[in-house]
């Protein structure tokens, strides 16, 4: 992990007009990516993981989804504004992306070797017999067996494991800077999900690529994220170094989240802690902080307005109250500038 | 706990996949469960732990004769299920009810909350099992509810307005209604997000000591099972391969894939994390259409012998394993 910085979200804000209402599905969030970085998205469901990042590769259906505003910044370009031609050339090539199901996001109809050479083709500008060496190079580097003869199958004929496998082998065949990998091992059993996630380190590793890793899981996260984003209600809620996370946790909803997770690897026969209540309606909220009516430690100022973000050291950072009215010291409500 | 709830002996469950050929050749099998057996003293909860395929949620369905077994027997309260007559099956189902894995398929969505729940309470009703009122039905109805954490004055909701943990609750309060005294789990909270996953296995724990009832509990997830069981056994293909109180099997796992499974499962603390040594398998779980003469697992095993392809490994109590925690390894059968 270097500090360069190959990509900026800069106060990313995804809607969805439904008949219902709007959904902020994604609402003013901001962080970067530096090179060869690892970050991990957490979050429950609808907290707006896999829309971040369908937005910035710009992938929201339009209607009823809308990118309201935002930059997404990719070595300084911002990809929102750019022309299709451009960003062709940039989705699949310089940023690559891995779908939870395997099966759904490969073609049934085609050949492994067929899919995998037409983004080799159009990107690398290959011949086709280079492009199906360098398809067979990648399954190799992805550890499947036979890769000569297995490039010519069709998706049915791999295992659940072994399509991942492939999905890997084919978002990486350009050299990408960014893969981004939308819960990936989530369809997947334990003793495969090792092997995966060990891959897409390694491989990840030796080609220096940044990896944006979509997850419920928190045991996944603590295993390979260098950072991680805390999702909740369409914003992040809490960024930080994984350690920061885990063992310095400042918001009270990753808190929560953290001791309701079963532990393997602990011996007690306490009662699990969970958080109450039910996860927000997306539909129409208001500008307050979504996560108080669950919080054991809300305030009247929590039901107000929503919390600035407050700094804490090494880039960790949280949008809370309490933690808020201890940095700003005198903090005026009425003039709502307190954002810092 | 006294005496056993559930007694399964021998549970053979395969399922016919046609013949070899055009001209009737070879019969086709699916082995999806092989010769197992197990347990379930009253009040205890048996987790069944597994990857994908390997036959957990058909147990589930083989023992509620949802699935009519192959051979065996699958004895609740000393009654032989197996040989039971459908009418018959219809009264000792009243002691055992199901909660399914998807709070979204599992209730019919034209249903208003209160008739899901009072559901069977009306079936059986109507059968002569025991004479209810509407209003008693209602009163159930509504002390149900308030047991698994829902308001009562969500009575006359759909099931789509509700959010995945409250439709699993009322899939539980819908198993409870007849009272039962065993409750078969295939996968409850796996569908459920984290925070709502904690609050359902306190309700599942919650409810077990007030009503005293006994679970077979499925999940893939090691920590899970952990959390809500009392003992813990592990599958592989179709077959247990390892069966102990839950905290010797995770402190002393004995059989190499107990092993793997549990170097696998990730842990939500970046330095155990660092520190943990994988046991990475090779390989995927072979199909099951085929019988093995010797240990199912021996093609992904790293400790594996000679004699494992040959012969199936029995069910020993190593030395220094505590009560109760067996192991079918031939690493542990003195030779």
């Amino acid at each position: 992990m270097t500090d360069e910085t190959i990509l900026q979200v800069k106060d990313l804000r995804t809607y969805f007009y439904l008949d219902a209402g709007v959904v902020k599905a994604v609402d003013g969030i901001s962080f970067d990516l530096h090179k060869g970085e690892t970050l991990g998205i957490v979050g429950e469901s609808g907290s707006g993981k896999s829309v971040t990042n369908l937005s910035i590769i710009n992938l929201i259906q339009t209607p009823p989804g809308k990118i309201t505003g935002g930059q997404v910044l990719f070595h300084g370009e911002d990809i929102l504004t750019m022309s299709d031609e451009r960003l062709r050339e940039i989705r699949g090539n310089r940023i690559a992306m891995i779908f939870q199901d395997p099966m759904s996001s490969l073609n049934p109809y085609l050949k492994i070797s067929t899919q995998m050479m037409e983004s080799i083709q159009l990107h690398q500008r290959l011949n086709k017999k280079d492009a199906k060496a360098k398809a067979v190079e990648m399954l190799k580097l992805a550890g499947i067996p036979g890769a000569e003869e297995r490039v010519d199958c069709y998706p049915h004929q791999f295992s659940g494991g072994m399509r991942q496998r492939v999905m890997i082998a084919m978002g990486l065949s350009c050299n990408p800077d960014i893969l981004i990998a939308d819960e990936p091992t989530s369809a997947l059993d334990v003793t495969i999900q090792a092997q995966i996630l060990e891959l897409m380190q390694d491989l990840t590793r030796r080609l220096g690529t940044a990896v944006i890793l979509i997850t419920h899981s928190l045991g996944v996260v603590a295993g390979i994220c260098d950072t991680i984003n805390v999702m909740y209600a369409g914003r992040i809620v809490e960024r930080g170094a994984t350690d920061d996370i885990f063992y310095d946790t400042k918001h009270p909803y990753t808190q929560g989240l953290i001791k309701s997770v079963p532990r393997l690897d602990r011996d007690t026969d306490e009662r699990l802690f969970s958080i109450e209540g039910q996860p927000p309606n997306v539909i129409d909220l208001p500008d307050c902080c979504p996560f108080y009516p669950r919080c054991h430690k809300a305030m009247d100022v929590c039901r107000q307005k929503y919390p600035p973000l407050a700094q804490f050291s090494n880039g960790h950072c949280a949008s809370c109250w309490l933690y808020a009215q201890k940095d700003a010291g005198s903090l005026n409500l009425k003039d709502g500038k307190n954002e810092r | 706990m006294s005496g056993n709830i559930l007694d399964v002996q021998n549970l053979k469950m395969h399922f016919y996949m046609g013949h070899e050929g055009i001209f009737g050749g070879k019969k086709k099998y699916i082995y999806a469960v092989d010769d197992i057996s197990f347990t379930l003293a009253k009040g205890e909860t048996l987790g069944l732990v597994g990857e994908s395929g390997c036959g957990k949620s058909t147990v589930v369905r083989a023992v509620s004769q949802l699935y009519r077994p192959t051979s065996g027997k699958v004895l609740l309260d000393g009654r032989d299920l197996t040989k039971l007559k459908r009418d018959e099956m219809f009264s000792a189902r009243r002691d055992m009810q199901l909660v399914f894995q998807d709070p979204y398929s599992s209730l019919d969505p034209r249903m208003t909350t209160a008739e899901i729940i009072a559901e069977p309470m009306r079936i059986y009703k109507k059968r002569g099992f025991f004479k209810m009122s509407d209003a008693e039905i209602d009163g159930r109805v509504e002390h149900l509810m308030e047991l698994v954490g829902l308001s009562k004055f969500f009575k006359n909701r759909f099931p789509h307005e509700f959010s995945g943990g409250q439709r699993q609750r009322i899939g539980i309060a819908r198993a409870l209604a007849l009272r039962p005294h065993l409750i078969l789990a295939d996968e409850p909270v796996s569908a459920l997000d984290v925070s709502i996953q904690a609050q359902v296995l306190n309700l599942f724990k919650d409810i077990q000591k007030e009503m005293g009832l006994s679970y077979l509990f499925i999940a893939h997830d090691l920590a899970v099972i952990k959390y809500i069981s009392d003992r813990i056994a592990v599958m592989y293909l179709g077959k247990i391969v390892e069966i102990g109180g839950y905290k010797d099997l995770y402190a002393n796992p004995l059989h190499p894939y107990t092993k793997a499974l549990l170097s696998a499962a990730p842990v939500p603390d970046p330095a155990v994390e660092r520190k943990r040594q994988r046991i990475i398998l090779k390989g995927d779980v072979p199909s099951p259409n085929v019988q093995r003469p010797g240990c199912c697992f021996y093609d992904r095993c790293p400790e594996h012998k000679d004699c494992c392809r040959q012969s199936l490994p029995q069910f020993t109590q190593p030395a220094g394993a505590a009560a109760g925690h067996e192991v079918a390894c031939f690493l542990f059968t003195q030779k």
